[in-house]
């Protein structure tokens, strides 16, 4: 079991990571042919990084536009984003002076996962009560869903009910990183919430999970509203000039 | 022509999100453009043989041109955010106007050619073959998007449904299979220099006329001028203006406003149009070249500054893409000789294009133009934000300005004025609902359903804050409002252009206007000098 799952997460890492590295690279050499920031857009770069900021910290958008979804989609992302941090401690040395905060925010990741579980639930719930998100919604919608739900709700079982040994986990891992296999407890609920952790990270660079890389190269919300000050020109479009 | 349909009945306000009717507009689509339409745009006359495999190809084509159809084609993630922002949606009730069930039309094939999921489990994601279904849907609801933007604002991502609609109608193009309206307009605006064909000649003489009308009621020879070599302003304004109500009166406030600035300016004949239709089908190489035109314009007769008339999306296509497509703008790299050969020529002291809400605004600031404020006291008026103006460009030199500068021009020559209701205004406008090539006869349908939240928030201030004047800087939006707004029941006549307001109380010196003024103003003038020696 223990190789299983040692090979089950090396293929896992290297297909995220090779994935996301071919769609990022695949958006970096794109270019952008006419300046579309959706206006009243930053007129400066600094400007932008903020405007940025703002969207992927607060989610300054969706909060003008709807309050259930912002409300929900913020519950579960910074639920998973304080829930990940504190996964850390699997990782790395937490003796080690650079990582000594781990263990200090670890007890807001624990409550953290129910932030991330309500906040999930609710949005399933809107998208099965709601007419217009019903409509929209396929199969792989649920589906990632169902993942995510899945992934929190094991997640949130080993922590508070049926615990596991997370020394064991933590040297598995920390093996894993050296190449070197070492053996994993094999609790169903620690297996049921890696399995599900290694397919999230193979469907990642595959599925709407690009929206994360996918902001930051968003031309209607990443340029700098100038388009009379500088021309802006793209290698294909350039051609054009005669 | 239009089939009969009924005009959607004005819901309680604020409203919610209305509930959903399958296929309520799956019938409406447009004209279909015939070869003569098509070839000299550099599209195929007619469907071509294997349009199933072309059209795949030219979206590959497309996909590798354009960063946000990629990122925006990728990143939807069915948050549901954007599905009740849409006027075409709220006046349909038609789900696949909601602005992401638009999108899927299009990603739904991306998906299947371009991505591992809907190559390997299309039904998962939702991936269908390119078929003859899809392309009839595709064009009947990528003519049912004005390309307004209003969904991008409240996207997470900025996922501009926009774009995605100019890649489908690219991509139709492409194939053959295009809007007759947008590219036999596009023909007329390559050949003559207009978008209604309009030869030099026939412009002259209705120029002629509007000076005369001006002088008739000025006394003043205020000139419209036309292919003036040594002009120092070329104005460039949509043609609408030329023969269209309201335009006309906004044309003729624009003629006042130069003419009391003392400007040298000119209109061109090569180039008497503003509009850019080919921003509406998504074509790069058709946007410049109509809008080389005005390039080409510029450089003959050697002006020093462009102005743009009222317009919406011409104003997007200038003040955003104009410098990129043809140099008419600043800061070009030094080796670019295209470019700089023009940015030379114009003045670097004033943005280049500008708009006229901005030139007239800045002669406010001055103090160089008198109103007689009272002309419009029997207005009070609200003002309509264009949507390519609000979310696709700027005016002035702050974020936002595009809101503050016309809204500054207006209360600077009426006195009255209000806002519609927040949420339908500045960059949360609705379109007004023939924006984005739909401004045709036969789509009126769908014009006249997609206005209705226009519409209702104009209603709210007519029956509550006494509205009685509706004004727009968009010469779609006043031919479109002009034909909609009988349909509500709003008389015609309280559509105004922004410059109309300026023009009708704008006080020439040595006008007619202004003798009459002279006996009432005189006294207090003295009052001011006394008081002013006194404080002294
Ligand atoms: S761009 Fe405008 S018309 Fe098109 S889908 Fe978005 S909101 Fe609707
Ligand atoms: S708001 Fe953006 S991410 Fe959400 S459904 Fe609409 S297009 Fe997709």
């Amino acid at each position: 079991m223990s190789v299983l799952y040692a090979l089950l997460f090396y293929v896992a890492t290297v297909l995220l990571i090779a994935g996301l590295a071919m769609k990022i690279r695949q958006y970096w050499i794109t270019p952008a042919p006419l300046k579309i920031p959706t206006t009243p857009a930053p007129t400066t770069r600094g400007g932008v990084v903020l405007r940025m900021i703002r969207e992927v910290v607060l989610f300054e958008s969706l909060f003008k536009s709807n309050k259930w979804i912002w409300l929900f989609g913020y519950m579960f992302h910074v639920g998973l984003a304080l829930v990940l941090l504190r996964h850390l401690r699997y990782f790395v040395d937490t003796t080690s002076f650079i990582w000594s905060w781990v263990p200090l925010i670890s007890p807001i990741g624990k409550y953290a996962a129910f932030a991330m579980i309500i906040g999930l639930l609710g949005l399933w719930a809107r998208r099965i009560l709601v007419e217009r998100i019903r409509y929209i919604s396929g199969p792989s919608d649920h589906l990632m869903l169902a993942l995510l739900v899945g992934i929190g709700l094991s997640g949130a079982m080993m922590t508070f009910v049926v615990h596991t040994d997370i020394v064991a986990v933590k040297i598995f891992f920390l093996g894993l990183m050296r190449f070197s296999i070492q053996p994993l407890p094999t609790d169903p609920l620690l297996l049921l919430h890696l399995g599900l952790v290694a397919i999230l990270m193979i469907v990642f660079p595959l599925s709407k999970l690009l929206h994360a890389p996918g902001v930051f190269f968003s031309p209607s919300r990443n340029q700098v509203d100038d388009p009379r000050e500088k021309r802006h020109l793209a290698s294909w479009a350039a051609k054009l000039d005669k | 022509m239009a089939a009969e349909f009924q005009t959607p009945e004005f819901r309680e306000y604020p409203a919610v999100p209305n509930a959903l009717i399958n296929d309520a507009t799956a019938h409406l689509s447009p004209f279909i453009a015939k070869p003569n339409h098509q070839e000299p745009l550099g599209f195929p006359g007619e469907l071509v043989e294997n349009w199933e495999e072309k059209a795949v190809e030219k979206m590959g084509d497309l996909l590798t041109k354009y960063r946000g159809l990629r990122v925006y084609l990728d990143s939807c993630v069915k948050c549901g955010s954007c599905t009740d922002k849409c006027h075409y949606y709220q006046g349909t009730s038609d789900p696949k106007n909601m602005p992401v069930a638009r999108q899927d039309l299009l990603r739904s094939v991306y998906r299947r050619y371009f991505t591992f999921a809907g190559k390997y489990f299309p039904k998962l994601v939702g991936a269908r073959d390119m078929t003859r279904e899809v392309l009839d849907e595709w064009y009947s609801y990528f003519h049912q998007c004005s390309q307004c933007r209003r969904c991008s604002v409240f996207c997470p991502y900025g996922i501009d449904t926009a774009e995605i609609s100019m890649a489908a109608r690219e991509i139709m193009d492409s194939i053959g299979h295009g809007q007759k309206y947008c590219n036999e307009i596009l023909g007329k605006v390559q050949t003559v220099g207009n978008n209604l064909g309009l030869p030099g000649p026939a412009l002259k003489a209705t120029m002629a006329e509007f000076a005369e009308e001006i002088e008739d009621d000025t006394g003043l020879p205020v000139e419209i001028p036309i292919d003036k070599k040594g002009a120092d302003v070329l104005l460039i304004t949509p043609s609408a203006d030329f023969f269209a109500e309201p335009h006309i009166d906004g044309l003729m406030g624009y003629a006042k406003v130069f003419h009391e600035a003392g400007v040298n300016w000119t209109l061109s004949s090569h180039a008497a149009e503003a509009a850019n239709f080919s921003m509406f089908i998504g074509s790069y190489s058709n946007m410049k070249k109509v809008a080389e035109r005005i390039r080409d314009a510029a450089l003959e007769l050697g002006v020093k500054q462009i102005i743009v008339g009222e317009c919406g999306h011409a104003w997007r296509v200038a003040y955003s893409f104009w410098n990129t497509l043809t140099g008419v703008g600043a800061g070009a790299d030094p080796s670019d000789e295209y470019a700089l050969k023009l940015q030379k020529q114009l003045d670097p002291n004033v943005p280049q294009p500008m708009h006229i809400c901005e030139f007239t605004y800045d002669l406010i600031q001055k103090g160089k133009l008198r109103f007689d404020k009272s002309a419009n006291d029997h207005r009070t008026v609200t003002f309509h934000d264009s949507c390519n103006v609000a979310r696709a460009s700027r005016m002035g030199d702050w974020a936002g300005g595009q809101f503050d500068i016309p809204r500054e021009v207006i209360k600077a020559c009426c006195n009255n004025y209000v806002d519609m209701d927040p949420d339908t205004i500045k960059e949360k406008t609705y379109c007004c609902g023939g924006g984005g090539g739909l401004l045709t006869d036969d789509l009126m349908e769908i014009r006249v359903k997609g206005a209705l939240p226009r519409m209702e928030a104009l209603k709210d201030v007519v029956d509550h804050r006494g509205v009685n004047t509706l004004a727009a800087i968009c010469a779609i939006c006043k031919a479109q409002f002009a034909k909609v707004l009988p349909y509500y029941n709003f008389p015609m006549h309280m559509l105004v252009s922004t410059h109309q307001l300026v023009g009708e109380s704008l006080v020439l010196t040595g006008s007619n206007q202004e003798k009459a003024l002279q006996p009432k103003q005189e006294e207090p003038a003295k009052e001011d000098e006394a008081q002013a020696k006194a404080e002294e």
